[in-house]
């Protein structure tokens, strides 16, 4: 009966809710601008992440659209409803905050019951259980928060939140503070959730695996404005700078310049070897760019087998890392920079050693083109330090 | 590794807790000598013949009706010490949750100052601020002169030698123990905690109530308890501001053993102390469970 009720419930918010649009929004502290006139359209029901490193503005533009910040410039609206100035309290709008903010003096139950009953409601009974239920702690209900583990926690603060059948529910780096194998179980859980109850999920990290493994779009941040918005795969198949290139997974970045175009292709001279890349991958067409190949999607074969695709020339081994699922090779190209190439551990060949030589080669329908004005380490190594 | 390491694994807890003894050694001390003796003297003391003097010297007869006729005799006093000390913790709960709470979260960088001048009082010696009052308070001073404009004190009145007075002089001298407290666990609360609240449809007021006061209530209960406890056997303010009709169970106790009736100030003495570990021990089980919100 409970989770017929549930479905039906979520069906009826998911048709109540509405996108959230965020017009120009900006904030500054002082002189430093945290929020930088950002626009961006979230649509109902989606799971959004604002993806970047700490002090990039996720959060500030988290709290604004929750109401705990005043915005300097810009509107908040949630449909046709302009909230930009509305209390938090006044808002359909709830978070599930980094470390939580149980309030340590309330049991799970009346922590879960906490929003209705300040709205009024005198049968919290019942949605309570269900929500319980629906992050499986049901049995909890008398303990305190300290009593619980950090997973536990994580489901009660979510339950707090969800029980209220807000439009959008917010998400401060709610696995921020899980260890790993708990952080994965509690993706997958997190998702089924969203799914149950259809509601729109906009969830601030700066762990671009957490953000690929649940959203269906992340927009990722940087210096307060947004670097580029799409789908996990568009993002990390096709960035378009040098910040997401790096920011999401790895990549491997060589000065190169277009000579020509050829067909759909276009001709690029990289450190004098002669590739070809899409159009449709290029996010610069002429001049100096930044070619791009992912570390899995290079293709090392034996040195003098012609690869049949585009080669970047030989390189030598100089460092081999066995991880299990797959080997990790640093390459010394001949113009003494360093690429990353990783490859699958099918057995269909031997893991190679340091000191063999390879020839490098790709599909040119897997590199991408960057304009060369950007900095090639932007974003590197910056969701360990965040 | 050293050798140290490698000892016996049954003379780790034997150690643990000869240094337990060791570190309760000097406090045992300390109080025993100066606080559990005395106490049992004190108790023997209120069982003495009340008959005995300094001069005549005192027996142990186990009088116990010097309990009965204390409390017969002093029974105003007594009733009203508790009672001024009552409104004087009331009062300096209803000032010093709003200074506590400002100073706690709104008071940026003057946080320190202010604390700082919470605590000032205390460079001056506690009679001597007592006496200030005395000139706050006195017949032609500013504080009459308004409360007679504004027709709360007869114009034949006075503030000076009331009850008033000395209700202000306690609640003057005891809010820095009212503040402090409060303030130690406003501080500490976590600001996301009352941000969660706002998040979940409490306006601020039932954010406060439901959240801020809750979490302060060790506070409030420090507080109260440290104004409360002193304030009940105090008579330096009763002395100096009061008169006759403001006398409190602390002046008749202290001039009880001025006059050298030894028996008789003892039993009060113990009838005060039984009496606040009753109350305290009520009002903190109440507090411990929240049924004082």
């Amino acid at each position: 009966m409970s989770s017929l009720a549930t479905s039906t419930e979520a069906a009826d918010e998911a048709s109540r809710s509405a996108d959230l649009r965020l017009t120009t929004l900006t904030k500054r502290f002082g002189d430093f601008v945290a929020v930088d006139r950002l626009d961006l359209t979230i649509p109902a029901g989606s799971f959004f992440a604002l993806l970047g490193p700490s002090g990039c503005g996720k959060t500030t533009t988290l709290r604004m659209v929750a109401g705990l910040e005043v915005p300097t410039e810009g509107e908040v609206r949630l449909g046709d409803d302009d909230i930009t100035w509305a209390k938090p309290y006044r808002r359909p709008v709830n978070t599930v905050f980094q470390n939580y903010a149980l309030f340590p003096h309330l049991t799970i139950y009346e922590n879960v019951a906490f929003g209705l009953r300040r709205r009024g409601r005198k049968d919290v009974s019942a949605p309570v259980q269900e929500m319980l239920g629906l992050v499986q702690l049901e049995g909890f209900e008398s303990r305190k928060p300290t009593q619980l583990s950090g997973g536990q926690q994580q489901r009660v603060a979510l339950a707090r939140a969800l029980i209220n059948h807000p439009q959008v529910l917010l998400l401060d780096e709610p696995l921020g503070a899980l260890d790993l194998k708990l952080r994965r179980q509690m993706q997958m859980e997190l998702k089924r959730i969203q799914v149950e109850v259809g509601v729109t999920f906009v969830h601030v990290t700066h762990d671009q695996e957490e953000a690929m493994t649940m959203a269906d779009t992340i927009a990722v941040m940087n210096g307060g404005h947004i670097e580029q918005m799409g789908s996990p795969g568009e993002l990390y198949e096709n960035p378009r700078t040098t910040f997401v290139a790096n920011f999401l997974g790895q990549s491997n970045l060589v000065t190169g310049r277009v000579t020509g175009r050829d067909g759909e292709d276009l001709v690029v001279d990289a450190q004098g070897a002669e590739v070809r890349v899409p159009v449709s991958r290029a996010n610069e067409v002429d001049g100096d760019v930044w070619l791009g190949v992912r570390p899995e999607k290079v293709v090392l074969t034996p040195a003098g087998d012609r690869p049949d695709r585009n080669s970047l020339g030989r390189a030598e081994i100089v460092d081999v890392s066995f991880v299990g699922v797959s080997t990790q090779y640093m390459l010394r190209m001949p113009w003494q920079q360093d690429l990353m190439a990783f490859e699958q551990n099918t057995g269909a060949r031997a893991v190679m050693h340091r000191g063999d030589v390879v020839e490098v080669g790709f599909a040119g329908a897997h590199a991408f083109l960057l304009d060369h004005a950007q900095d090639a380490r932007a974003g590197v190594d910056q969701d360990l330090t965040a | 590794m050293t050798a140290g390491a490698v000892a016996p694994p049954a003379a780790v807890p034997r150690r643990r807790r000869a240094t337990v003894w060791l570190l309760l050694l000097p406090g045992g001390l300390w109080l025993t000598a100066f606080f559990l003796v005395p106490l049992v003297q004190l108790v023997a003391t209120s069982l003495y013949d009340p008959s005995g003097s300094e001069e005549l010297g005192y027996a142990m007869t186990w009088s116990w009706s010097n309990y009965t006729d204390a409390i017969d005799f002093y029974a105003e006093p007594l009733v009203r010490g508790f009672g001024y000390a009552a409104v004087a913790t009331l009062l300096c709960l209803v000032i010093g949750y709003p200074l506590a709470y400002a100073i706690a979260f709104k008071a940026g960088r003057w946080k320190n100052l202010m604390l700082v001048l919470v605590i000032a009082p205390f460079f001056t010696s506690f009679l001597i601020r007592t006496l200030a009052w005395k000139l706050i308070l006195s017949d032609n001073g500013f504080v009459v002169g308004v409360f007679k404009t504004l027709g709360l004190v007869a114009d034949d009145g006075r503030l000076l030698a009331t009850g008033f007075a000395v209700v202000a002089g306690l609640t003057y001298n005891f809010l820095p123990f009212m503040v402090l407290p409060l303030y130690a666990s406003l501080e500490k609360i976590d600001h996301r905690l009352i941000e969660a609240a706002g998040d979940l449809y409490a306006s601020p007021v039932q954010g406060f109530r439901r959240v801020t006061l809750p979490l302060s209530m060790p506070g409030v209960i420090a507080g109260t308890l440290l104004t409360f406890i002193p304030a009940t056997g105090d008579f330096i303010n009763a002395q100096l501001l009061g008169d006759t009709t403001t006398t409190m169970i602390g002046n008749v106790i202290q001039s009880r053993f001025e006059v050298g009736d030894y028996p008789a100030a003892a039993a009060l003495s113990v009838t005060l102390m039984v009496l606040i570990v009753i109350m305290v021990s009520v009002y903190i089980r109440k507090a411990g469970t929240e049924d004082l919100l």
